[in-house]
């Protein structure tokens, strides 16, 4: 059988802010596993703490409990909550791949270059790293006059894509995606679940949250469903 | 991955220093001097890891004693205490302590330093291309004319007019300056490289462009640098890793992106709260 | 050279003026200077009746290091006969008993000199003594004396060549004529007097002892004999002395002895035009001598 690239048990996230002098709740008890080559989809309520768990694997967040023991590509298996910085930047760079709601990229850079930076991460050239930008985007409809320029000035739905495009070029072992179609009209939306689904089949393992039911039953092989993290009073009990 | 730098319990003391230094000063002191001796507590043990090819972003407000850690490691004023070891290929140099000599090799064949103030990093009485080349001089390059390619190449790179290479670097615009700083910083190559608010007092368009310079760089070359500023929007641009400082300590530590979205700290909490 | 002391019949000056706690004193940063070559040694230099500025840096190494018996020859700017020279072997030879001066290069054992060396190749017996305004090279480039120790000793002047760089960039050759910096022994760099580029080959492995004395300033330096003595260049563009050549590429000759291979000297002669001579008059005297003896023997 096909064994977990990623097993979180009992992860917990929650916030102290200092100077409010206040417990934040995020996400709670989450358990969950990703295989190679399949999709994990977390669902819940909004203040489930869905995206709190893609952050924390990403390290994004200092989760505050929990184990999320991560296979990686030699077979050791770590926990991604203890492991160190410099490890977590090399599983990013390597292994671990998120797509985030919004994208976040440099100011001024062309976008061809937005999605080939994984690759040139990776010490891939250049003039080869920019034509796989260029296939994907085109495989995406992205038309090939927005290449040359930032994406600073998209529409939500282009600057989506090349979020989506530089999450899939480097073919990462593990894709953590957070509502990545939300944005799309329903033509693109439907080409993204197509490279999705290349992805999958292609061997990569996806822990995804999607915006829209129907995206979540055609995709998923595995569904979590979330339940909103208990009140601050509770929750504070337990800690103690 | 190569680590390249490793520093451990750097502090440095302005000022006689007396057994209540430490105590008395620090973030929950709210304050750098000692009240005992009037000492000033510019670092008090800071320590990091530095790889190959990694940004390392040092944080925090004025006399946090964010300048203080890389002008210590630049050489620039002697430490108080602690060590650093540079790993340099397969030998490693204990940088505090090496003799002046070996000091002032290191900083001209193996690092890099770009100052806020380019009068610091440069000689202005001297051309653009005559200030890279004392950088080449001192790796002892003694040819004339490999010496101005050499220079011109460094400039074009950081896209500064070629036109220029022989006019004084007192006449260019702050952003220019900048540039022919950083040429000068990369003349020899250096697996190392210290930034020292760099963009600080750049109008916002010439701070991108130079700070697209830097990250061009640190692809192309894989220079390992550490970025030191107040400004939080370097800091994400820029860095994979940082350090949050406040009265000489380091009050956190983190990826960069944990840092800015879930900080630890009450005072990074307001840093990063006050900057969004 | 003799250590004891000598006291003139009469008069109350020492033999050599200086008193001999200050020539020993003078003589023990000789012997340094010339056990670290380039290096400038520090020494009290004593207030002479002259002006500081008129050699008197030299003065003390040359009165330091006589003895009687001694031949000395005083050149400033290659002629034995300019005020400053005459004064100078007056003044020797008042307060030293028992020397002779000369302005024969060949027969002189001391030579003091200012801004020239002898066309004449010296000899292992003679010393000579350089009279030095400035003897730090890097004063051009950095201002405080503590960091221009360090350079020194980390031998670091890289802003020394930038100034050379600076030159060929803007005047496409390296415009130094006087004090051209010269490397020693491969580490320290001197400031070898205001002696002309055409002069400082010639301290390369030199035969003669040469002693640099800067009395204003309180340094004495040395290139022993035998010694590296390299100006700075780069590999490309090489050091080369002052040319000689009139605009037909013809090396100019010393309107007076002929000399096609001396250092020259630019005069304005009374109907106006340019005329070339000997800098160095002894040599001139010399060469002018062997051409009337040879035309006596022709005739």
């Amino acid at each position: 059988m096909n064994p977990p690239i990623l097993q979180v048990e009992g992860y917990a996230k929650h916030f102290q802010l200092h100077e409010q002098n206040k417990l934040i709740p995020s996400s709670h008890n989450v358990s969950l596993t990703v295989r190679s080559g399949e999709l994990t989809a977390l669902i819940g309520p909004t203040g489930a703490g869905k995206s709190s768990v893609l952050k924390g694997i990403y390290r994004t967040y200092l989760p505050s409990a929990g184990r999320m023991l991560y296979r990686d590509a030699l077979g050791h298996e770590l926990d991604l909550a203890l492991a160190g910085e410099h490890q977590i930047l090399e599983l990013r760079r390597r292994e671990i791949g998120f797509v985030t709601q919004f994208l976040h990229c440099l100011p001024r850079q062309p976008t061809l270059d937005v999605v080939a930076q994984p690759l040139f991460g990776l010490g891939v050239a250049r003039p080869e790293a920019r034509q796989r930008a260029a296939d994907l985007l085109s495989a995406m409809s992205l038309p090939e006059r927005l290449w040359s320029v930032s994406p600073a000035t998209f529409s939500g739905g282009e600057r989506q894509r090349v979020n989506l495009a530089r999450g899939f070029i480097a073919r990462p072992r593990l894709l953590l995606l957070d509502e990545p179609t939300a944005s799309l009209d329903p033509k693109t939306a439907e080409c993204v679940i197509g490279l999705i689904e290349g992805l999958k089949a292609g061997g990569t393992a996806m822990l995804a949250i999607f915006h829209h039911p129907e995206t979540t039953r055609r995709l998923a092989d595995q569904v979590v469903e979330l339940a909103p993290p208990p009140a601050v009073e509770t929750l504070l009990k337990e800690i103690a | 991955m190569n680590k390249v730098l490793e520093v451990r319990n750097l502090s440095k003391i302005y000022g006689p220093g007396c057994p209540h230094c430490i105590e008395s000063t620090g973030p929950e002191a709210d304050t750098n001097l000692c009240p005992h001796c009037g000492s000033v507590v510019a670092i008090h043990d800071v320590s990091f890891d530095l790889f190959e090819g990694e940004i390392l972003g040092v944080m925090g407000e004025s006399g946090s004693g964010k300048s203080t850690v890389v002008k210590a490691l630049y050489f620039d004023q002697a430490p108080s205490g602690g060590e650093a070891i540079f790993f340099d290929g397969d030998t490693q140099h204990e940088l505090f302590a090496l003799n002046a000599a070996r000091q002032r090799w290191l900083r001209n064949h193996r690092f890099g330093m770009v100052y806020q103030n380019p009068n610091l990093g440069l000689n202005f009485n001297i051309s653009a291309g005559g200030n890279i080349a004392e950088r080449l001089l001192m790796s002892d390059l003694m040819d004339y004319g490999a010496i101005r390619e050499r220079a011109k190449a460094l400039l074009a790179r950081t896209e500064v007019l070629l036109s220029r290479v022989d006019d004084l670097p007192k006449h260019f615009s702050g952003g220019m300056q900048q540039r022919v700083q950083i040429a000068k910083a990369l003349a020899t190559q250096p697996p190392l490289l210290f930034l020292d608010e760099v963009t600080t007092g750049l109008d916002l368009s010439v701070q991108a462009r130079i700070l697209d310079l830097i990250l061009e760089i640190q692809q192309e070359l894989k220079t390992a640098m550490v970025v030191v500023t107040h400004d939080l929007g370097v800091i994400r641009l820029l860095t994979g890793r940082a350090i949050v400082m406040k009265y000489g300590r380091v009050i956190e530590t983190g990826l960069t992106d944990q840092i800015l979205e879930d900080p630890q700290h009450a005072y990074t909490q307001r840093l990063v709260a006050s900057a969004l | 050279m003799n250590a004891m002391s000598h006291t003139t019949g009469g008069n109350a000056y020492n033999f050599g003026f200086l008193d001999e706690y200050a020539k020993k004193e003078i003589r023990r940063a000789v012997l340094k200077a010339i056990a670290i070559p380039g290096y400038q040694v520090p020494y009290a230099s004593r207030e002479m009746p002259m002006g500081r500025g008129f050699g008197t840096g030299g003065l003390q190494l040359t009165l330091a290091l006589i003895g009687p018996g001694e031949v000395v020859k005083v050149i400033d700017q290659g002629s034995d006969d300019s005020v400053n020279a005459v004064n100078l072997r007056q003044f020797i030879e008042m307060t030293c008993p028992g020397v002779s001066t000369t302005t024969r290069t060949a027969e002189a054992s001391l030579i003091q000199s200012r801004h020239r060396i002898p066309e004449r190749p010296l000899t292992p017996t003679q010393i000579l003594v350089l009279q030095v305004p400035y003897p730090d090279p890097l004063v051009v480039v950095e201002p405080s004396e503590d960091k221009r120790k360090i350079m020194h000793g980390e031998a670091d002047y890289s802003r020394l060549l930038v100034k050379l760089y600076e030159d060929i960039v803007q005047f496409d050759e390296i415009t130094i004529s006087h004090r051209y910096p010269t490397r020693i022994n491969g580490h320290y760099v001197i400031d070898p007097s205001p002696i002309p580029r055409w002069d400082v080959p010639r301290l390369d492995h030199a035969a003669a002892l040469t002693l640099f004395g800067a009395g204003r300033e309180k340094k004495i330096y040395a290139v022993p004999p035998h010694t590296r003595a390299e100006p700075l260049a780069f590999s490309d563009v090489p050091f080369r002395v002052e040319d000689f050549r009139d605009a037909a590429g013809r090396r100019r000759a010393c309107a007076r002895c002929g000399c096609t291979d001396s250092f020259l000297d630019e005069f304005s002669s009374d109907a106006g035009e340019k005329v070339y001579q000997c800098s160095d008059t002894d040599w001139c005297d010399e060469k002018l001598l062997r051409k009337e003896s040879l035309r006596g023997e022709a005739a």
